[in-house]
């Protein structure tokens, strides 16, 4: 197992806090040596994830948290967001989140979650959810791997 | 982490200049401002977004609600000044083959 070093935030479910996540993490993936335009696909598919959990919180009427854990290896960095609020055991929980499949569960994330689900997988090199005690969203790019247009097989509306 | 939407009216074209970044907590800004000319009958609006810093979901899904509901009434929207990165967010949506965008010959590097 690779040595890395691990961060965490935890902000309000509010709308107001998913851009102080993204410029955390856009500061994280800089430290790893990331490109601009992968620091802009981190934003992007970062600011999906975080912007899910919040709708989710206010579908639920309730005041929760969001927790971002970032985990920077020498050649890639993971992101787990959770919308229950819970800190997590960081390697613990990325055993539970298995991979993605079409489950109901899943379907029913996939159309809630809509075009950010699709650009979360579209943008990062892997990307799991777990729905269990609310939604976790996993995902991982690595250092050094441009996605290309081969990446983009279908469009959201085709 | 804020969002400036400017509108000029010129020869019957609303043209919008949209300053900061576009997302979940600014998107609704925006919302507000294209709901004030989105039902007028052909309704002309151009989005100038050279200075948009960033976008996601969030913003594309104001911008569908948008066009979907100039075109109920007749209406055209424009697309001007994308940058590299929101071209490529268009287009990895698919959305560059439904709207007209016009790119500027003084942003072909992407940098504005």
């Amino acid at each position: 197992m690779a040595p890395f070093d691990y961060i965490e935030i935890k902000v309000p479910a509010k709308a107001q806090y998913v851009g102080v996540a993204r410029l955390t993490i856009s500061g994280l993936a800089s430290r790893l040596g990331f490109t601009y335009d992968e620091i802009e696909d981190l934003k992007i598919a970062s600011s999906e994830a975080i912007t899910n959990a919040v709708r989710h919180a206010y579908d639920e009427d309730e005041e929760g948290e969001i927790v971002v854990g970032c985990a920077l290896y020498e050649d890639k960095l993971e992101i787990m967001v959770a919308d229950h609020g819970q800190s997590f055991n960081f390697e613990e929980t990325k055993k539970q989140v298995g991979p993605y499949t079409e489950t109901e569960s899943d379907v029913q994330l996939l159309r809630e979650g809509g075009l950010g689900l699709y650009l979360m997988e579209t943008l990062m090199d892997d990307v799991k959810v777990h729905h269990e005690k609310g939604v976790t969203v996993f995902m991982t790019k690595y250092l050094g791997r441009e996605r290309g247009e081969a990446d983009v097989k279908q469009t959201a509306y085709s | 982490m804020n969002l400036q939407v400017d509108v000029q009216e010129k020869d019957c074209v609303h043209v919008f200049r949209i300053v900061g970044e576009i997302d979940a907590f600014t998107a609704p800004t925006l919302k507000e401002r294209l709901d004030q000319v989105a039902d007028q009958p052909q309704c002309q609006a151009v989005l100038d977004f050279s200075e948009v810093d960033y976008m996601d979901s969030t913003g594309l899904g104001v911008f569908v609600a948008f066009y979907k509901r100039v075109k109920a009434v007749d209406g055209s929207v424009k697309i001007v000044g994308l940058n590299k990165r929101l071209k490529r967010l268009f287009e990895i949506t698919g959305l560059d083959d439904i709207v007209e965008i016009e790119m500027e010959s003084r942003d072909v590097n992407g940098t504005v």
